[in-house]
């Protein structure tokens, strides 16, 4: 039997985001094609029982680590975690499990957590993965390039290989009701000491609760076409009927009149959602570089020789001014009818 | 203070890329670079601790001879020095870049290593977390906002919904994201006394790569989409569409 598969999830409070069950899911699928076994490792507070879920998608073997024992190694409180302690974990746990392929997650945690374990299992790296090929004894792993503009084929050409994976692309996909075996690590077993904490999370401060763009799986994003900062409210009152995030264009952004947070394009953030609806954005190639790959673009523009409408699926010719309110009233009445 | 600024010349965001002959690389015919936008965020803000701490500034680029116009963007908005790490072939492996910064930045022994968050083209967003592995300085990457205190390192680093706020210790390397500052437009003056400095090269001390691009494509493309064109009196139809048909709502 080749080497194992590792999945490594975050928990919070027994939670786990969708992200975590598309890592899962591909971490079980790699394992069955290598004929080998997938296991997850866990760093959560109040999550042991619920990681027992795991189990329906594939995974029998779940590693929980207490994060409140692990933070307690550092001699340092009130804090929320360490990301250097973090990637110490994974690579000592990856050492010690005979894992030589390990799964992450793209989001911000991820991203920046695998990088340090590549670098210590001296493994090859492929960040923000859309597809992952075993191709005989050889792994390839497809990823966007400049924003999604071009598509790679990356070779992995390191025994060991850290991948982190796109959220929204792979499929989760829930096997059976079987639960997972959960064991309990220690994390001092694994070597962990005080210096392991370099870098530590003192807070985080949630700026209001609203649903990130990076993680939505619908988003409704303005452009320069609404004109001002004040009738963005069109756009988060469609977005709240969707239960959508909201996202914007590079121009509006740079006007001040949305946050960075928000901006989709090469420049912003990358996205992948199910269901991707532009207004007044014309569709600058930076713009639709970080969009395009969404499963389904509606596009909603005066201008009907507008780029955005060469790659919508779905579109109307129309002011937004007059098109929105309609958009938000027809998919209410819908949606609760 | 020694501060180093990690620098990359990538293709300008404007770029409508085209798939080279060999199928692995972007056709650069006609592609007009530009210093990474994450990166003048790095460079402002080496330089304003130049102006406000008298810091002393390095811009280091790794790359063939090209790159090097990435330093030279970087002289004009004020750094004082430059260094090309010279490889006979442009390197794609992030890791490969990431050995050959950390060798140079384990000699130069600064107190503060700055680079944007990640580059445009490859958007690997990985440099930060390779380079303190390597060096064993502590990083935080996509930071909007950085406090140095003496000894002390206050960042908050943009994360899904929010902000983290991490403190850690001097030395650091530093991940820039935009809000941490407004890059500066080079005048006519920095921009006569940039041309006046040289860059140092010297020769790549790592050369081997862990991935490497087999095929490379331009992504697919999609069908004709159904654009209906009466306004608002089309939205009825645009829901039905999008309740039956594409199943989304």
């Amino acid at each position: 039997m080749s080497k194992k598969v590792l999945a490594f999830i975050d928990a919070k409070d027994g939670k786990f985001k969708n992200p975590a069950l598309e890592v899962l899911t591909e971490a079980n699928k790699l394992a069955s094609l290598l004929n080998t076994e997938s296991i997850a490792l866990v760093i959560g507070n109040n999550s042991e029982e619920s990681s027992k879920s795991f189990g329906n998608y594939g995974i029998k073997n779940v590693h929980y680590i207490d994060l409140t024992k692990l933070n307690s190694i550092s001699g340092k409180s009130n804090f929320s975690y360490s990301h250097s302690a973090f990637s110490k974990v994974i690579s000592e746990f990856a050492k010690a499990n005979d894992c030589n392929i390990i799964l992450l997650s793209a989001n911000s945690l991820g991203k920046d957590l695998a990088p340090r374990v590549a670098v210590n299992l001296s493994a090859s790296y492929c960040p923000d993965c859309t597809a992952i090929k075993i191709d005989g004894d050889k792994l390839v792993a497809t990823r966007p390039l400049f924003a999604g503009k071009s598509i790679a084929d990356l070779l992995l050409k390191n025994e060991t290989k850290v991948i982190t994976l796109r959220p929204n692309v792979f499929k989760v996909e829930k096997l059976s009701d079987e639960e997972a075996t959960v064991i309990s690590v220690d994390p001092v077993s694994l070597g962990i000491t005080e210096s392991d904490f370099s870098v530590i999370v003192n807070d985080v401060v949630i700026s209001s609760g609203k649903l990130d763009v990076a993680e939505a799986d619908r988003i409704v994003s303005g452009g320069r076409g609404l004109r001002s900062q004040e009738n963005f409210n069109l756009i988060e009152e469609l977005a709240e009927v969707l239960g959508a995030a909201t996202g914007a264009s590079r121009a509006v952004v740079d006007a001040g009149w949305r946050p960075h947070s928000e901006q989709v394009g090469q420049t912003g953030k990358t996205v992948s959602p199910s269901l991707y609806i532009a207004c007044g954005i014309s569709g600058a190639i930076q713009h639709l570089a970080g969009m395009s790959s969404s499963k389904c673009i509606v596009a909603i523009n005066k201008d009907k020789d507008a780029p955005i409408f060469q790659i919508a699926d779905y579109g109307i010719v129309g002011d937004v001014f007059d098109v929105l309110p309609a958009l938000t009233k027809e998919i209410k009445s819908v949606v609760s009818s | 203070m020694k501060v180093i600024v990690c620098v990359s010349l990538v293709p300008d965001s404007t770029t409508k890329v085209k798939i080279a002959q060999d199928g692995k690389s972007i056709d650069e015919s006609g592609v007009q670079f530009i210093l990474n936008p994450y990166d003048e965020f790095a460079v402002e803000e080496a330089v304003s601790l130049k102006e406000k701490l008298n810091a002393e500034t390095l811009a280091v680029t790794v790359g063939t001879d090209k790159a090097t116009e990435a330093v030279k963007k970087a002289f004009q908005m004020g750094i004082e020095n430059g260094v090309l790490i010279k490889t006979d072939n442009e390197i794609v492996d992030t890791y490969s870049v990431a050995k050959n910064l950390a060798d140079f930045i384990n000699e130069q022994k600064p107190d503060l290593v700055l680079l944007g968050k990640q580059s445009i083209d490859f958007d690997s967003s990985a440099l930060p977390s390779m380079l303190s592995e390597l060096t064993g300085i502590p990083s935080v990457n996509v930071v909007v906002k950085l406090t140095i205190g003496d000894n002390k390192v206050t960042a908050e680093k943009e994360i899904e919904g929010g902000q983290e706020i991490i403190s850690t210790t001097l030395p650091v390397i530093i991940g820039t994201q935009k809000g941490i500052n407004t890059p500066r437009y080079p005048n006519l003056k920095s921009i006569m006394a940039a041309k006046k400095k040289n860059v140092e090269t010297r020769h790549s001390t790592y050369n081997e790569n862990a991935t490497e691009i087999i095929k490379m494509e331009l992504p697919p493309i999609k069908g004709k989409g159904k654009i209906l064109t009466d306004g608002a009196n089309s939205v009825p139809e645009l829901v039905k569409l999008l309740r039956e048909e594409a199943k989304v709502i």
